[in-house]
């Protein structure tokens, strides 16, 4: 479990209280739809309530932002959006035929909580791939996929997933999580403890 | 054609296009076989769908304080439907309410006793 959680320094615990607050803020200024002082003020006030009175478990974000490889990873994820929800669509109006489905097991390289629930979030947002269950424990994702051809198909789409936390990694990862996404996927499953 | 026909048709693109997409999402609810290939069609083309209707509001409404009101539906419905949907996914799965006979293959099965020991036990 301790190299799922590198330890946090002072410096980047800090960081992330100050991007929790940065985040509250601006989202009570939207919801007011409006920036004043009172809004920003109050919106301090309720970030830090919040804080105390539900504090979030730890994020172990250690990583880097690198804006040109977000920006890529977000253009990819809205192509991937749209192309899927026309697909998804065009499934739903072939009458007379029944999508076949499949669950997949995705082992991921990097196995931080941060780094999961992001890969989960961004594959289950993509229409025709759903999260059925997670190993917090072993980083696998367990991925219901919608208009599954055959086998070679659901290969296909495995792959797609761990070329999504590539990009991912690139886009927010540290240099350590670099290097784990440029290793060859631990695609032996049997290796695993069972 | 002046910019204000331009914008109204581009917005006219959009909400159409998220019209479709819901109404997608509504057929594919009654004709999708189980549980969680109903999931999908009920989250998923649905969040693009509002976003193209929101996009189409925004640009018809054009004022800094309600777009950022829709930038903010936008995020939460983000954030959010996917944690729905694998909710009831996954109990849906566990109270063997998916038949997973039908499916091409079922990964999840092998591992399914020993992962949700390890989630009792608070490691998951």
């Amino acid at each position: 479990m301790s190299q799922l959680k590198p330890a946090l320094s002072r410096r980047d615990h800090l960081r992330n209280r100050i991007a929790a607050v940065c985040g509250l803020v601006l989202t009570w200024n939207l919801l007011w739809g409006e920036f004043t002082w009172a809004n920003l003020i109050t919106g301090v006030l309720v970030a830090f309530a919040i804080l105390i009175f539900f504090p979030l478990p730890p994020v172990t974000f250690a990583g880097r932002v690198r804006p040109l490889r977000l920006a890529w990873f977000l253009l990819r994820f809205f192509t991937d959006l749209l192309v899927a929800s026309i697909q998804v669509a065009w499934l739903a109006f072939q009458f007379g035929k029944r999508p076949n489905s499949a669950i997949a097991a995705v082992q991921l390289r990097v196995r931080s909580d941060l780094n999961l629930t992001l890969v989960a979030e961004a594959v289950s947002l993509v229409p025709g791939s759903l999260i059925t269950d997670a190993d917090r424990e072993n980083g696998i994702l367990y991925i219901h996929m919608l208009g599954v051809k055959d086998l070679e198909h659901l290969e296909r789409f495995k792959a797609g997933v761990l070329r999504l936390e590539a990009r991912l990694v690139k886009a927010i990862g540290s240099d350590a999580e670099l290097r784990m996404i440029q290793q060859p996927a631990p695609s032996d499953r049997q290796e695993r403890p069972q | 054609m002046t910019l204000q026909t331009a914008l109204d048709t581009l917005a006219a693109v959009f909400m159409i296009g998220g019209a479709i997409l819901s109404l997608s999402a509504g057929v594919a609810l009654l004709r999708f076989p189980d549980l969680l290939s109903r999931m999908h069609a009920a989250t998923k083309p649905q969040v693009l769908g509002l976003i193209l209707v929101l996009n189409g509001c925004a640009i018809r409404i054009g004022t800094l304080k309600e777009i950022t009101t829709l930038l903010l539906i936008v995020v939460f419905q983000l954030a959010t439907s996917p944690v729905a949907a694998h909710m009831i996914g996954r109990a849906a799965y566990r109270d063997d309410y998916v038949p997973t006979g039908e499916l091409l293959k079922d990964e999840l099965a092998p591992d399914a006793e020993r992962l949700w020991k390890a989630q009792r036990e608070g490691r998951g």
